[in-house]
């Protein structure tokens, strides 16, 4: 085993955060350090948290760090923010909000960029939360704005998702329609203080009535549909009934109550078998993922060993040839040494 | 853009420690610093020594920038180094100090190990020139 995921297991807080620079830079050896963390993964819950900007993910985070860690349990948070795609640059500013762990070193806080790659980020977001789950924390968590596709598809890699929703707004919680309110375990109303979340509350609780195009609480979503689960709030279905909570993260109000869900989610996840599908799924996507960049690397390879890119480009501009024609080309050669493999 | 390829960035916390409210400068920094293709992270307001230690530990920065208008440079600096020496990152991370700093008290910076301290009218090009130049590939 490698030094550093030596000292990593033994608890050195500095090994954890350069094996997690190791993992955001691709530095040669990375896979060979993720592989290593894996037999010591799996211990961890991962709560993934999303929401637009300024909805209060940050300061909901931070309390919700400082409340596991009255009750003695130990964090790790990572916060995603874009970067420019222009420059590559960004100015991660999550961390500004943690005050409520200040020196605390068991909130392993860890800001991240996006850096521009499609795919890469949540596959070095998975990998970041396998550091911290070997690492030994109990609780981690995910922090990202929900502006996008890459964004849905990193919290789609926690156990529970909690979608942040800033009261007020009628077009905001329109605008969960498209992907997010799929995702959403428990939908928190943060800023609950504020004029109009009353009303944010009952248009999300229609929302969600009716998601997926079902009648209200009788089809469960997971397909756990012939389970007989009974979780409180959930008694009346198969399924998880996404939960509204309503917060005023600022001040600590409604935290327990928070957590207290989260717990019920955790719950119902493992009575459910729900956990486990969860686990194949995930590690199925990863394979998947994995599969595909390392694949799409070799043919990368190939294409530039066959002339670039840009000359089949011009080609099929001259209509010398075509794309799919392209395709078979720069795939054949793996195809054959699959058919000699074979043999 | 394939997975495993390597994308290194170099990466800066901004801090403002102790009772010190003027951030401009700081946040000029910050902006200079995105726009060179760097990863920011600035701390805020009023941060403790030991706050400082900690993020520099846990987000492994390159560069750790320390700007201090209140003159408490002497004292707070110090526990910073101390505080990243007991985790191992006082090695490889680089420190730069802005702000009023006194000749005196410069020199006393540098010796505790500060790579380097920027006052009023340094240049951002300078700056920025600097880091790219002594931010060394870290095994």
């Amino acid at each position: 085993m490698s030094e550093l995921i030596q000292e990593l297991l033994d608890g050195q807080h500095r090994a954890l955060a350069r094996v997690i620079t190791k993992i955001e830079n691709r530095q040669p050896g990375y896979r060979e350090l993720v592989k290593q963390l894996h037999e010591h993964t799996g211990n961890a819950d991962v709560i993934g948290i999303t929401g637009s900007p300024g909805s209060g993910k940050s300061t909901l985070v931070d309390k919700l760090a400082a409340t596991y860690r009255d009750q003695g349990l130990t964090v790790g948070v990572i916060a995603i923010d874009p970067s420019s795609p222009f420059t590559g640059g960004a100015v991660l500013g999550d961390r500004i909000r943690m005050a409520s762990n200040i020196g605390d070193m068991d909130v392993f806080f860890r800001s991240m960029s996006a850096r521009g790659t499609l795919g890469g980020l949540s596959t070095a977001t998975t990998d970041a939360v396998k550091a911290l789950d070997a690492f030994g924390k109990d609780k981690i968590i995910i922090e990202t704005v929900g502006a996008g596709q890459n964004e849905i598809d990193i919290v789609k890699t926690a156990e529970t998702v909690l979608v942040l929703v800033p009261p007020g707004s009628g077009d905001d919680v329109q605008m969960l329609k498209a992907g997010i309110l799929e995702i959403g375990d428990i939908f928190v109303v943060n800023k609950a203080d504020l004029d109009g979340s009353d009303r944010t509350v009952q248009e999300l609780r229609e929302m969600l009535d009716y998601r997926d195009g079902r009648v209200p609480g009788t089809v469960g979503h997971h397909g756990a549909t012939e389970m007989d689960v009974s979780v409180d709030g959930n008694s009346d279905s198969g399924g998880w009934e996404p939960q509204i909570v309503e917060t005023v993260a600022e001040r600590g109000e409604g935290v327990d109550e928070l957590l207290a869900t989260l717990a019920e989610h955790r719950q119902y996840l493992d009575d459910s078998g729900e956990h486990e599908i969860q686990q194949r799924q995930r590690y199925a996507e990863e394979i998947r993922t994995l599969i595909r960049e390392d694949v799409n690397e070799l043919l990368t390879e190939e294409l530039e060993a066959q002339g670039g890119l840009d000359a089949f480009v011009t080609q099929v501009i001259d209509r010398e040839t075509d794309p799919y024609s392209v395709s078979d080309r720069v795939v054949e050669p793996l195809a054959e040494c699959m058919d000699q493999l074979k043999d | 853009m394939g997975i495993d390829q390597e994308q290194r960035q170099i990466r800066c916390l901004v801090a403002k420690v102790g009772l010190d409210g003027h951030d401009r400068g700081a946040h000029v920094i910050s902006r200079a610093f995105r726009d060179a293709g760097f990863e920011v992270i600035y701390s805020g307001l009023h941060r403790a020594p030991e706050e400082i230690v900690q993020a520099t530990v846990q987000e492994d920065v390159d560069v750790l920038g320390i700007s201090i208008l209140s003159g408490a440079h002497d004292t707070l600096v110090p526990e910073i180094i101390d505080g990243l020496e007991e985790y191992g990152a006082f090695e490889d991370t680089l420190i730069l100090v802005g702000g009023i700093i006194p000749d005196d008290d410069k020199t006393e910076l540098l010796e505790l190990g500060v790579s380097r301290v920027f006052g009023p009218g340094a240049s951002m090009d300078e700056m920025i020139e600097y880091v790219r130049e002594n931010t060394s590939e870290r095994e």
